[in-house]
Parts: structure tokens; C-alpha cells; sequence
């Protein structure tokens, strides 16, 4: 790569959602503020290599981008009359709320993340708009055609543009909801790299994490006083640190109790473990009890700060789950709660929560039972579970860890 | 301004309660629709809105082609069918679903928003 190619690269991925938000205020048109977007950083492709970079890259894509979609409005002059008709919707008063920064870039991410448009839409237009992943790009990462993707996300922008869903950051008594929804959306990119559920993918895929940390931190530097925002991304970075020690040289999912731990990133977790006590500090100067994403992150932070798994501090995870249990008394969480239940109190107090449990349908409800069974030394129930479990699992690398383990069963 | 459409799905079966289960809920539905229909008028929201009749009442009529064919009953064969409707004047889509969700509650039924075409 060039000095110029990496300029583009560069200035792509820092200014792209920008120029998007900026242009997207100017004529209230999403989806011209795409295309000229688009064509501004391919007139530097052109131009950039022969009259080099521009001193202020990022200033230089925002003007040729403006001055495109105004030939473009000029040259469609009979939209002249209609453009005002047309225009989505802003207002300019600033947020209520103290420390939400007012910039473009948030009544982007709030419009492509709203909760008329199915979850899928959201993705891929929060991809697209604010991370400036192309169409190829995300059809590529959820594994679906690109025409489909394509369809996808013209979609929702016509109904963005039809159905007049405003271009503005929520009102203060809407924010939280809308927040969380806006990290609903990241979460499941994150998730979908760092698990995917996808047998005919890599198990583990960075380019979806990485995607998913970089625009929480684009959402953490415009939310900075939001709690929840704050522990999306700590619970990321410290769960993206184990990257490299959660799928073995062959290819199979390696636990946490396994994992080799000087192979985790010792800089995302000291940048995690920062966010985290921030939010410690936060709730015990009485600023509202933590979300689920604070005490998510809470729990791998107590994970990342053992040095060995013999020294992990079971009793305050599982007070943590305690914690996660009265805001979500859902059975998943239920279930991780047992996972802690059973270092702290053995595998049968543990198993007999877990067979309390209505998830006959989930994978890791069938792992983790096996798991316990196999420590309790009820060998042809474990297989069975690990049986049900493999069945139901997607992730090759899990596959393959559970599939060792079953068949290091002893036959008897 | 833009106008949405708000249609209300109720039981293809009615009961003497109408959609409701009880005529004290029937009653119920029908104070809390009149007041909120009340409050669009005097916030400015208000176009048109109504119930139908039940959708076995309903006729469709082909006209494309040299006579018009009659077709008895509902277009789409449901579980479910529109039992009402409002049409209302809103700046965007956030307040559209605000009212929305005010609307279901009162009348006791689902509610899709659609906007109209080329406002």
C-alpha cells in the first residue's frame, strides 16, 4: 500500500460517517449524502496520487462532497421545488441531556438504528452509514447476497425518506430507550463476529469486532456520560483481549479456564478495567444502577484480573449475576449464573439450578450440563448432553471443543 | 406535516361485545378512544377516524374487466381484520408511533402506522 493509499484508508475510516451526517443535515437525503460521499472519496482515488493529499483531507472529501450533491440537486433542478417537501426532518435545539455532545454523526447513528426498522436493517444501515463498510463488504460478513443486502438497505432508506423518520437526537425522556437500542445493534455485530453462529464461517471474525468496538467508541466519544455506552464498550474491549487465546492452532474453541492468559491483550484489558472502575465510581457516587452492559463488563473484569483461573474471585461474579439476575430474570442469565454457581458451590448445586431451566432449545444450556455432569462423574448422561449440544451448536470451533470432549469420555 | 394512516386489527369473530371480551372492557375502550380522539382534535393531529363493520359485511369488486365480479367477504382471508381506523396529521414518524401507542392502548388492539404516499 502507498502513503496515499493508506491516507484514503485513513481518512475513510475517520471522516466517512461525518461527511455522511454533515451532507445528510445539509439536504436531508440519505441516501444522496451516500452517493456524493461516495463519489468524493473516489474523486481522491483519482486525484490524490498525482496532486497529493490534501492538507486537511477530511475538510477537502466534506467540499467535494457538498459541491457535488449541489450540482446534482442543480442538474435535477426540477427537485428544487420539491427538495424542501422532501427533506427529512432535524431540529436544531440542542440535546436536553447533559453530556450528549450534539453532532451530526449521533442523529445519524439514532436514525439508522430506529426501532421501526427490522434489526437486520439496522445493522446493515448503521454498517454502511456510519462505518462506511461498502454493500459487498456487509453482504460479505453475514454471509447473504449482495443484491439482498443491497435491497436491504435501499429499503429501509425508503422508508426512512417516506415514513419521515426524523433525523435528530431523541428527546431526554426517550434517550435511555433509544440508547439502548443504538447498543442493541452494536452488540449483535460484536456478537456475530466473535461467536458467529455460522457453520460455513470462521469461528472467530475481527473484522466485525473490531467494526463493533470502533463504533461504540465513536458512540462513547458523543455519549460520554452514559453509563450503559460506557460498559457496552469495556464488556468489548475485554472480551476482544481474549481473542487470541479462545480458538486453539486446530481450530478449536478453547474455555476460559483453559485459556492461555498471556496470550490475552494486555492493553484492551487495561483499557476495559479503566471504563469499568470509571462506572464503579460513577455508581457509588449515586448515579443510577448499573445496566446490564456495566455488570457484563463488571463480570469480565474480575475474569481478565486473575492471573490464573485458581485465582479467579468466584464469590463476586456470582454476586454480579445476582445483580444481572433482578434486571434480567431471564433463563440465559440464569444459566451463566450456574456456570459461577458451580466453582463457587460445586457442579451438583449448580446442575440442579440448571435442570430448573426451561432452554432445551439452546446449545450452551446443553453444554453447560454436560460439563457438569462429566465433573460429576455421570459419564453416559454427559454424552448425551454433549450430544444435544453439538447438534444444536453452529460455531465450528465449538463444534470441535465440544466433540473432543465427548469423546474423552470414558465408555462404561 | 405528513398524514398517517393508523389501522386497528381486531378478531375476524365478534362477539355482542364487539372485538372486547366484556361489555364493562367494551365500555372501557370506548371512553378511552373518545378521549384520546378528543385530545387529537385540540393538539391538531386530527384528520378522520372510525370503526368498520365486521369484515364478513365487506364486498370485493373486480372492475378491470367488461363487468365488475363481486366477490363476498374480505380481500385477504385472515385471523384478523382492520376494525377501525384513524387518519392523522403528524410533523414525523416518532410522534406518529407516540400516538400510536396512545391509540392502542385505548381501543385494545394492535396498530399499524403507515404513512400516505407523496406528502
Amino acid at each position: 500500500m502507498t502513503a496515499v493509499d493508506e491516507a484514503i484508508t485513513r481518512v475513510h475510516r475517520e471522516e466517512w460517517a461525518r461527511v455522511v451526517a454533515s451532507l445528510t443535515r445539509r439536504f436531508g437525503d440519505l441516501d444522496l449524502a451516500e452517493e456524493m460521499a461516495a463519489e468524493a472519496f473516489a474523486v481522491a482515488v483519482e486525484r490524490w496520487p498525482t496532486d497529493g493529499v490534501p492538507p486537511n483531507p477530511g475538510a477537502w472529501i466534506t467540499t467535494t462532497a457538498n459541491r457535488r450533491a449541489i450540482d446534482r440537486l442543480r442538474r435535477e433542478s426540477r427537485r428544487d421545488d420539491k427538495q424542501q417537501e422532501a427533506q427529512m426532518l432535524h431540529d436544531d435545539s440542542p440535546p436536553e441531556r447533559l453530556g450528549v455532545i450534539d453532532d451530526d454523526r449521533l442523529r445519524l447513528i439514532f436514525t439508522c438504528c430506529h426501532p421501526s426498522l427490522a434489526m437486520e436493517a439496522r445493522v446493515a444501515l448503521t454498517l454502511r452509514m456510519v462505518g462506511g463498510l461498502t454493500v459487498p463488504e456487509i453482504a460479505r460478513a453475514f454471509l447473504v447476497q449482495e443484491t439482498t443486502m443491497g435491497q436491504r438497505i435501499t429499503r429501509a432508506k425508503g422508508k426512512i425518506k417516506a415514513a419521515k423518520i426524523p433525523y435528530r437526537v431523541p428527546s431526554s425522556e426517550d434517550l435511555p430507550a433509544r440508547v439502548s437500542g443504538v447498543l442493541a445493534v452494536l452488540f449483535l455485530i460484536f456478537n456475530e463476529g466473535y461467536l458467529t453462529s455460522d457453520p460455513e464461517k470462521e469461528a472467530v471474525r475481527s473484522d466485525l469486532t473490531l467494526e463493533a468496538i470502533r463504533l461504540t467508541r465513536l458512540v462513547y466519544a458523543l455519549l460520554p456520560a452514559d453509563g450503559e455506552v460506557a460498559g457496552l464498550l469495556a464488556l468489548m474491549l475485554l472480551t476482544e483481549a481474549r481473542r487470541a487465546a479462545r480458538v486453539s492452532a486446530s481450530g478449536e474453541l478453547v474455555t476460559l479456564d483453559d485459556q492461555d492468559r498471556g496470550a490475552w491483550d494486555a492493553a484492551l484489558i487495561a483499557e476495559g478495567h479503566v471504563l469499568v472502575r470509571e462506572r464503579l465510581t460513577a455508581v457509588a457516587t449515586g448515579q443510577g444502577p448499573p445496566g446490564r452492559y456495566q455488570i457484563l463488563a463488571a463480570i469480565n473484569a474480575v475474569h481478565t484480573s486473575a492471573r490464573d483461573v485458581r485465582d479467579t474471585d468466584w464469590s463476586q461474579v456470582v454476586a454480579l449475576y445476582d445483580q444481572l439476575v433482578r434486571i434480567d430474570p431471564s433463563p440465559i442469565v440464569a444459566l451463566n449464573r450456574a456456570v459461577a454457581v458451580a466453582e463457587l458451590d460445586g457442579p451438583d448445586v449448580a446442575l440442579a439450578e440448571v435442570d430448573r431451566l426451561d432452554l432445551d432449545g439452546y446449545h450452551a444450556y446443553h453444554a453447560t450440563r454436560a460439563d457438569l455432569l462429566r465433573r460429576l462423574g455421570r459419564s453416559a448422561e454427559a454424552r448425551t448432553a454433549y450430544g444435544r449440544a453439538i447438534e444444536l451448536a453452529g460455531n465450528t470451533a465449538e463444534v470441535a471443543y465440544l466433540s473432543r470432549r465427548r469423546d474423552q469420555l470414558g465408555n462404561r | 406535516m405528513a398524514k398517517y394512516m393508523m389501522s386497528v386489527f381486531g378478531p375476524a369473530e365478534r362477539t355482542e361485545y364487539g372485538s372486547y371480551s366484556s361489555e364493562e372492557e367494551m365500555t372501557q375502550a370506548h371512553a378511552d378512544t373518545g378521549a384520546f380522539n378528543e385530545r387529537l382534535m385540540d393538539e391538531g393531529h386530527w384528520v378522520f377516524a372510525n370503526g368498520l363493520g365486521p369484515a364478513s359485511t365487506a364486498t370485493v369488486v373486480d372492475g378491470q374487466g367488461a363487468e365488475p365480479v363481486l366477490t363476498d367477504g374480505p380481500y385477504l382471508e385472515s385471523k384478523e381484520y382492520i376494525g377501525g381506523f384513524w387518519i392523522i396529521d403528524a410533523p414525523d414518524l416518532d410522534v406518529a408511533l407516540k400516538l400510536a401507542a396512545e391509540a392502542s392502548k385505548a381501543c385494545r388492539g394492535k396498530v399499524e402506522v403507515r404513512p400516505f404516499d407523496g406528502e
